[in-house]
């Protein structure tokens, strides 16, 4: 047999073992929202959703556990966001390449590994008893916004690093200051980067339950958090909770909760490729 | 309107400063007359020794410069005329295993004393680079950028400063109509010529290129060369340059490196019709580099 024709085979059952393995992931997600809906969509109307918590499945509803989501994932937006992007500057662009910055470097990105229970941990610790926020909002969106520090920093880090040199070059060589190139003209090329590490660590947010429940978030809290400082619960929580009940109308609110879960985190991912997508047709290269 | 204002005041300041004037023209007589005596060059570098790292770069270079010359750098890759190019707006500084000996003066001053600012010495001393590298954004931001950059908001003094540093570049005719346009839609020699302009809004007082027209077709060369003559009216430029015949077409000096040492540097018609000395003969002969 000649080299090229057995070349051609090769090329040829990896395009179809490729195109085999995409279709079994998608086949067990499409098997898994279609039974979603087939159980949980008739569950879905405007009781069900401004209900407060009930211990009869009929009665139940998710008003303090979608507020909750939302509660958790603009206070963890406000505090990673701003503190997670200066970092990945600093890093990137201010901190001497060290042996120090690059063992800090290495420890970021095993960070973003670490399970995230042990950040349960760390921030019932830190947060809720040292700090003394206990259950709060603000103690639950801290401890998540530890959980995704690491990877928004690393995420600014790349893509900075993609940034060429020659633009970096042709605003110091106009006298510009570091700040100066960075700000005009550095963040607006990565902006697009950033936002999509961005974008991974906040869909993370608002699916995570393990490191509430070590914080102690409840999942029955009979009414919607006002201020930071109240007690809360989140959709993945209520979700857990209802799906460990043995009745059946309750595994039926956990589909119509796991619906609207599915629908927040789409309308939240959509908002920010919205801004990326805006941002780059202005930078287009 | 501002300037109204000023000559109504102007009156009042003659009348305050008439004893002052007398005195000041004879102080600047004498200034005139010391700075006759100690002649400034506008690009010197002394005893110049560079290194990367462990290994050495530059070798012991000595260079004087005079106003409103061009003067091409010419050598092999790696012989260190980039690295020497960049001294000047201290552009090596980004790289952190380079370090220096020796001084490099831009119209007399010694520009890495520690009381320079760095971006003030890059306003004076503009920069073209190897390859085009315009800011993704329109022609006119770009254009702009180095004032705005320096605090500059009033729109009529950006608009004067775009379409003159344009013309300068003589890029005006064929942009005129699409300022708003993107940089990144020019072709390659109008991005060059675009750089140009950029680097002269800021009106500065020295150029760098750095192989300006390595990248473009010959047209586009041919464009940017006939640039660099015409500024040379207001501005010292130092290119560096691996066409030869560039070099003996635009500069009035080139100097040859080879292997980090400045080889010879002379006026460019004996450097070219009569090299002293050997390697630089073999160089611009065509048998090496």
């Amino acid at each position: 047999m000649f080299k090229s024709s057995r070349n051609r085979i090769i090329d040829k059952s990896f395009q179809v073992i490729g195109l085999a393995t995409t279709i079994f992931g998608l086949l067990i997600l499409a098997t898994f929202i279609f039974y979603i809906f087939y159980v949980g969509a008739t569950r879905i109307d405007w009781a069900f959703m401004t209900n407060l918590p009930s211990r009869f499945y009929a009665k139940a509803g998710i008003l303090t556990a979608w507020t909750g989501t939302i509660w958790i994932f603009v206070l963890t937006a406000f505090s990673a966001i701003p503190i997670g992007i200066s970092t990945g500057i600093y890093l990137e662009e201010y901190a001497k390449k060290t042996r120090l910055a690059n063992i800090l470097e290495i420890n970021i990105s095993n960070l973003a590994g670490v399970p995230s229970i042990i950040y349960g941990l760390l921030g019932l610790e830190i947060f809720g008893r040292f700090l003394g926020l206990g259950r709060s909002v603000l103690a639950g969106s801290f401890t998540l916004a530890l959980l995704i520090l690491p990877i928004i920093i690393v995420a600014t880090k790349e893509s900075l690093r993609a940034v060429p040199q020659s633009l970096k070059d042709a605003a110091y060589g106009l006298g510009a200051t570091k700040w100066q190139t960075i700000w005009t003209q550095v963040l607006p090329v990565s902006f697009s980067g950033i936002m999509t590490g961005i974008v991974l660590a906040l869909s993370r947010v608002v699916g995570e339950t393990a490191p509430l429940i070590v914080i102690g978030a409840l999942a029955y809290v009979p009414f919607v958090a006002k201020t930071p400082m109240d007690d809360f619960t989140v959709l993945p929580m209520q979700i857990f909770n209802w799906i460990s009940r043995p009745q059946h109308g309750f595994i039926v609110n956990a589909a119509a909760a796991i619906i609207i879960l599915l629908i927040i985190v789409i309308i939240l991912n959509g908002f920010a490729v919205f801004i990326r997508n805006r941002a780059s047709r202005k930078n287009n290269w | 309107m501002d300037l109204q204002f000023l000559s109504e005041t102007e009156p009042a300041v003659k009348t305050i400063g008439k004893n002052l004037t007398q005195e000041k023209q004879f102080m600047a007589r004498e200034e005139k007359l010391a700075k006759k005596e100690k002649k400034h060059y506008a690009l010197e570098s002394h005893m110049l020794n560079a290194w990367y790292g462990e290994k050495k770069i530059l070798n012991d270079i000595n260079m004087k410069i005079e106003a409103n010359t061009i003067t091409a750098l010419i050598g092999p890759s790696g012989c260190g005329k980039s690295t020497f190019l960049r001294l000047f707006n201290r552009m090596n500084d980004y790289i952190p295993i380079f370090r220096k000996t020796g001084d490099i003066l831009v119209d007399g001053e010694d520009v890495y004393q520690k009381r320079i600012r760095i971006e003030e010495l890059r306003k004076s001393v503009g920069m073209v680079f190897q390859k085009a590298n315009p800011f993704p954004k329109s022609i006119y931001e770009n254009v702009a950028y180095g004032l705005r950059i320096q605090g500059e908001k009033r729109k009529s003094v950006l608009d004067l400063a775009v379409e003159k540093s344009l013309h300068q570049a003589s890029l005006w005719d064929e942009v005129k109509d699409d300022l708003k346009k993107n940089a990144m839609a020019l072709s390659g020699g109008q991005q060059q010529r675009l750089c140009i302009a950029r680097a002269l809004a800021v009106e500065p007082s020295v150029l760098l290129m750095d192989e300006p027209a390595s990248a473009l077709d010959p047209h586009s060369t041919h464009r940017v060369e006939s640039l660099i003559l015409e500024l040379k009216e207001k501005y010292t430029i130092l290119i560096v340059t691996h066409n030869l015949h560039q070099a003996s077409r635009v500069s009035d000096y080139t100097g040859f490196f080879y292997l980090g040492d400045l080889v010879e540097f002379n006026n460019t018609k004996d450097l070219f019709t009569h090299p002293k000395k050997e390697q630089t003969e073999n160089y611009i002969s065509g048998k090496f580099g």
